[in-house]
This record gives C-alpha cells, sequence and structure tokens, in this order.
C-alpha cells in the first residue's frame, strides 16, 4: 500500500462525487455528491496524515472534515424541507431565483 | 500485501458503490450505496490505525444514510424500489469536469515526488488524538462546538412549519402574480407522477401556495 494508491483511490471518490454534484436536479442527490466528494477528502487526509506527517494534528483535521459533513447534511435537510414544503419540490432548478 | 490487496478491494468497494449512487434506479437504494462506500473508507481508515475517526465515520454515516433513504422517500413519494429515475442536467459537462479532474490528480499524484516508505506512527494514537483536542487542539473544538449548536438551531428554524419562514413562502418571481392554476389536487399535470418533477419543464409554474405556505399540489407523489 502506498500514498500513491490510496491518493488516486481518494482522486475517484472525489470525482464521482463531483460528477453527481453538478448532475443531479434533486437536492438531496446534490447533497449525496458532496457526502462522497468529503469521502474521498477524509480518505486524502488519512492517508497524508499516515505516510507524511503522523502526528495528532492530521486526526484533529479529520475531525473538523466529518463536522464540515455533519453540518452539510444538517442544513440541506433542513433547506430541502423548506423547500418542499414552500414550493412542493426537491428540484434545484426551482431554486434558482438567484441566478444571473 | 495482504494489506494492499485489502485496501484495493475495499477501494473498488468504495468506488464502486460511489458510481452505484447515481446509477441506480431507486433512491433508496442510492442511499444503501452511498453507506455502502462509506463503510468501505471507513474500513479504509481502520487500516491507517485510525480506529476512533473509522468507527464514527461507519456509525454516522450508516444512521445518516438510514435518515437521508427515509427522506428520499418522503419527498419523493414513490416505491423506492420500483420508480426508475433519471433526474440529471448537464450530464456530458458533468461527466467531463470529474474526468478532467481525475485525470489531472493522478498526474499530479503519480508525477509528484513522494517520500518512500511506511508510517512511523506508534503508540496509542485515539488516546494521543484525545489528548490534542483537550489541549493544544481545544480552540478547533471550542469553534467546532458552537458551529454544531448554530447548525441545530438554523436547521430547525428553517424546517419549522411555523417558523419565520412558514409566512413568506418561496415563490418564483413568475408564479407570483399566478392565480394558483396547477395546484389543485388531482390536476392533470401533477396526478400523473410525481408533481414536484411534474412542474418541471414548460408546464412548470404550478408550485404556488395558498398564501400560508401550506401546498395541495403534493398529491401528485406516485
Amino acid at each position: 500500500m502506498t500514498l500513491q494508491l490510496v491518493l488516486i483511490g481518494a482522486a475517484s471518490l472525489f470525482c464521482v462525487g463531483l460528477y453527481g454534484a453538478l448532475s443531479q436536479q434533486v437536492v438531496v442527490m446534490v447533497m449525496m455528491g458532496l457526502e462522497l466528494m468529503l469521502n474521498g477528502v477524509i480518505l486524502a487526509a488519512a492517508a497524508f496524515w499516515w505516510f507524511l506527517a503522523p502526528a495528532p494534528d492530521g486526526q484533529v483535521l479529520l475531525l473538523v472534515v466529518i463536522a464540515a459533513m455533519t453540518v452539510e447534511m444538517a442544513m440541506g435537510f433542513a433547506v430541502a424541507i423548506l423547500l418542499h414544503r414552500s414550493r412542493q419540490t426537491d428540484m434545484t432548478e426551482m431554486a434558482s431565483d438567484l441566478s444571473g | 500485501m495482504p494489506e494492499a490487496v485489502l485496501f484495493v478491494v475495499l477501494a473498488v468497494i468504495a468506488v464502486a458503490a460511489g458510481v452505484a449512487v447515481f446509477r441506480t434506479d431507486s433512491m433508496a437504494r442510492a442511499s444503501y450505496a452511498l453507506a455502502v462506500s462509506f463503510v468501505a473508507v471507513g474500513l479504509m481508515l481502520l487500516q491507517f490505525r485510525l480506529e476512533y475517526i473509522g468507527v464514527i465515520t461507519v456509525l454516522m454515516m450508516v444512521m445518516e444514510m438510514a435518515v437521508m433513504a427515509i427522506f428520499m422517500i418522503m419527498f419523493m413519494g414513490m416505491n423506492p424500489a420500483l420508480m426508475p429515475m433519471d433526474m440529471v442536467h448537464s450530464k456530458k459537462l458533468s461527466a467531463g469536469a470529474a474526468i478532467g479532474l481525475f485525470l489531472l490528480l493522478t498526474a499530479g499524484i503519480l508525477l509528484a515526488d513522494w517520500p518512500e516508505g511506511r508510517s512511523n506512527a506508534g503508540g496509542d494514537l485515539t488516546r494521543s488524538l484525545g489528548e490534542a483536542i483537550m489541549e493544544p487542539k481545544m480552540l478547533v473544538m471550542l469553534v467546532i462546538s458552537p458551529v454544531l449548536f448554530a447548525t441545530m438551531v438554523s436547521a430547525l428554524v428553517l424546517a419549522n412549519p411555523h417558523g419565520r419562514y412558514s409566512a413568506y413562502p418561496l415563490l418564483p418571481a413568475e408564479d407570483a402574480d399566478d392565480d394558483g392554476q396547477g395546484h389543485e389536487q388531482g390536476q392533470p399535470g401533477g396526478s400523473g407522477g410525481h408533481a414536484a418533477h411534474g412542474m418541471h419543464g414548460t408546464d412548470g409554474g404550478s408550485g404556488t401556495s395558498d398564501g400560508h405556505g401550506q401546498h395541495h399540489g403534493g398529491g401528485g407523489h406516485q
């Protein structure tokens, strides 16, 4: 197991998540794409920690990323509920009021 | 060598499950596939001796995906095992961006001059993490705590049907002067399938409310 191998796996996860976040129309599916991207970030951060700098600081960074995932999910669900209640939809196209 | 084989197997499972999230016809299955991807990554973290991080990743994500599956079924209102779906936009652009970024990242990973050798991490890593967040890295936890609290309050304010946002429904500008056509229950445009998705497109504009944030168009969820 090498750092390159792990990072390529993390890059794969990140890019699959990027595809989902860009292409999906349903808000919850967009959130799934973001989750996959953060999944890749967690794996890459763990690999950097393990191979390059095995100090507790790296583990704290992983905790921060996991907390960010939690915040993203909670706010995403809240916005999805608000959107669904006010517009009876769960599509991103129906929430494009601020688009130029 | 066995470690590398196990890692490759887990990585393939994680990526395949990630791809399945956007390939499956069922939103519930998509949630489960994402949970599988997270479990595989959690097991990979265990390979790095990150027991604490790996276990909380697995536990948190499995529960989160279970909640997400419930949300999916609530929002979509359909039998998640039988209703095919393909709700995407800019498919080629998204795929191109993802593949391009992957090639860029892979090139950088393979061309960079990484240090050789194994990690020299030793001792009780979970204990060292605990000591770090209680001593030199306590500020990080002190910042995360109010952020999580603010998230809980914000989520409740947004999701509360009788909260401050209930009096101001998010009407699209073009629908603001609509007389409400199309949001009756059993409307032809909404009853033939998923009403929310029926609104998307040229027959849109049916996402209006009765002025109190209460809607009647949701009867078309099937």
